[in-house]
This record gives C-alpha cells, structure tokens and sequence, in this order.
C-alpha cells in the first residue's frame, strides 16, 4: 500500500507539472507535448485504480489521435506568438487567485467527506467466478448488453463529427481546371450547341434620305 | 498512509483549477484554449475511475468511454473550426471573434 501512495504522489505531482507548463507555455508545440505527458500520467493514475482497459484506451485514443491531430494543426498555423503572448501574465493574478481557490475549497471538501479507503469486492458478472473478473472482459460485457443502444449514438456522433470536420475544412481551388464526371456525363446537347432561326437573305435596308448624318460610325 | 477517495478526487480538483486558470490566461491563442479543455475533461474523467474503483461499480468506466469518444469528436470538429478561422482571419484571437455580435 506503501508503495502505491508513493506512486500516486509521483505521477501526481508530474501529472500538475505539466497540466500548468501546457497552460503556460510559450511555444504551441511544447504545450501539445506537456498535454501527452500529462495524459500519459493520467492513464498511469488510472492504471493504479485498476481500469487498465481505459488507461490503454486513454494513451492510444488521446496520444496517439487526437494529440497528433493538434499538433498537425499547430504546425499548419502561423501563428505570431508574440502577439500571442501580450498581455499573458495580466491575468495572472485573478486566474491564480479563483484557482487556487476553487482547489483549496474543493480539496477541503473532498478530503474530508470521502475517507473511503478500502477497495470493495467487486460484484461478479452473471457466469464468472469472483476473483477471475477482468476489467476489460467487465467492461465488453457492459458495453454491448446493458449500454448497446448508447453505444450506436456514440458510433454515430464520431461519424458525425467525421463528416463535420471534413465539410468544414473542404474547399474548392479556383485555378483548377478539374471537372465533375457526373456533370460531364449528365450534359445535353442544348447545353452546348445554340440553334439560331434565321432567314439566309435579309432585304436590303431602305434607302436613308439625304438627311445629314450627325455621327458616322465606323 | 494509505490512500483515500479524498487523494483522487483532490488530484481531479486541482487539475479542473489549473485548466480553469489556463482558460483565463490564454485569450489569444484559441488553440491552448481547446488544450485547456481537453485537461478538464482529464479531470472529469478522474473522478468517474476513482468512484468506479472505491464503490465497486462498473458503470463509472462506462461513462468514462463515453466521455472520451465525445471529446474525441469535440476536438475535431473545434480543430476543423479552428483550421477554417485561421483561414479567414489569419489569427486565432479569441477577442476578434465578434463578427456575430453576439
């Protein structure tokens, strides 16, 4: 147990570390990197409460989706950090002040309200033997009998988010000389050829009397 | 000293705190803004394991997963947007972002 306090500390104190260099820091790229180490040690913080299948899912959902995903977008930005970074510590003061006070408030609370220590047995699935339960096996068995209808809307918000993402960012080049082949293929003949009716002769003008002409057009 | 409830969810609280704080300082860079967030989140989500794990109850995991796959498609689409933004204004200050009057 020990060994486990000291472990939770360690992770800890990295895990706040580099929560406040990804707030601070100055370069984009660098705070993108503190967001995977502060992940990392989330998914380790998790690892000692026992959800082993969610620490995994943690580090490769978040570092290895979605943290690549921002740091394609941080280094397809120019960004002027230091336009960026005016007027950055004027709001120290305040946002320190309403922190520390929020953690102080809520820590005073938690800790005193939630003196639980010990781990409860957990409940044996229908079917298993305790002692043998897996946490991923748990988990599988959850998701797909009592949560199977919640999982299709989260199938379908992440197609969701995949077509929103993909119609916001898509655009047309206009120097392109690219062409639909539907609309090729969907083209008549009236789109391309005009047929005039015209008669072959036209009669002659009539002759203009000997009115002086003001203005002679060439 | 062996470890309580109250560690984990301190952890969650002071991780909430420190987002919060990187929201109030990086009112320039929209980006920093989206990380900020995503840390809150990691916070929301230390609190669903820790109760999952001291009261012996599944379901907290669950909605852990489900936590994860919405923020999943909250950061793309907030980078989609972002992308489209830099785009038009070649800037990401969160102050300029008046066009709408709101």
């Amino acid at each position: 147990m020990d060994l486990k306090a000291g472990l939770f500390y360690a992770f800890s104190a990295i895990l706040l570390f580099a929560a406040f260099r990804v707030v601070t820091a100055r370069n984009p790229v660098h705070a993108a990197l503190y967001l995977v180490l502060s992940f990392f040690q989330a998914a380790m913080i998790w690892m000692l409460l026992k959800a082993e299948f969610l620490a995994i899912v943690l580090v490769l959902v978040y570092v290895g989706a979605v943290m690549v995903l921002f740091l394609f977008v941080v280094m397809m930005l120019d960004i002027n950090i230091d336009s960026a970074r005016q007027g950055f510590w004027r709001h120290f003061p305040l946002a320190g002040a309403v922190g520390a006070l929020i953690a102080l408030e809520m820590a005073a609370v938690l800790m005193g309200g939630f003196r639980i220590s010990e781990e409860p047995k957990a409940v044996p699935v229908a079917g298993q033997a305790a002692g043998q339960v897996s946490n991923t096996r748990d988990l599988g068995i959850l998701l797909y009998s009592e949560y199977v209808y919640p999982v299709q809307i989260a199938a379908v918000i992440l197609l969701v988010a995949i077509i929103a993402a993909i119609a916001l960012t898509l655009r047309e080049r206009k120097d392109s000389k690219h062409i639909g082949a539907s609309e090729q293929i969907r083209v008549k003949a009236g789109d391309r050829l005009r047929l005039v009716k015209m008669e072959a002769t036209r009669p002659a003008p009539p002759p203009i009397a000997d009115a002086a002409p003001t203005e002679e057009k060439p | 000293m062996t470890l309580t409830l109250g560690h984990f969810l301190s952890l969650g609280a002071m991780l909430f705190a420190l987002s919060v704080i990187g929201i109030f300082l990086n009112r320039k860079n929209l980006i920093i803004l989206l990380m900020a967030i995503e840390l809150m989140l990691l916070a929301v989500n230390m609190n669903f394991v820790a109760f999952s794990y001291y009261l012996g109850d599944m379901h907290g995991q669950i909605f852990v997963f489900f936590i994860l796959t919405v923020a999943a498609a909250e950061s793309a689409i907030g980078l989609a947007i972002l992308v489209q933004l830099f785009r038009n204004k070649s800037n990401i200050n969160v102050d300029e972002l008046n066009t709408l009057k709101g």
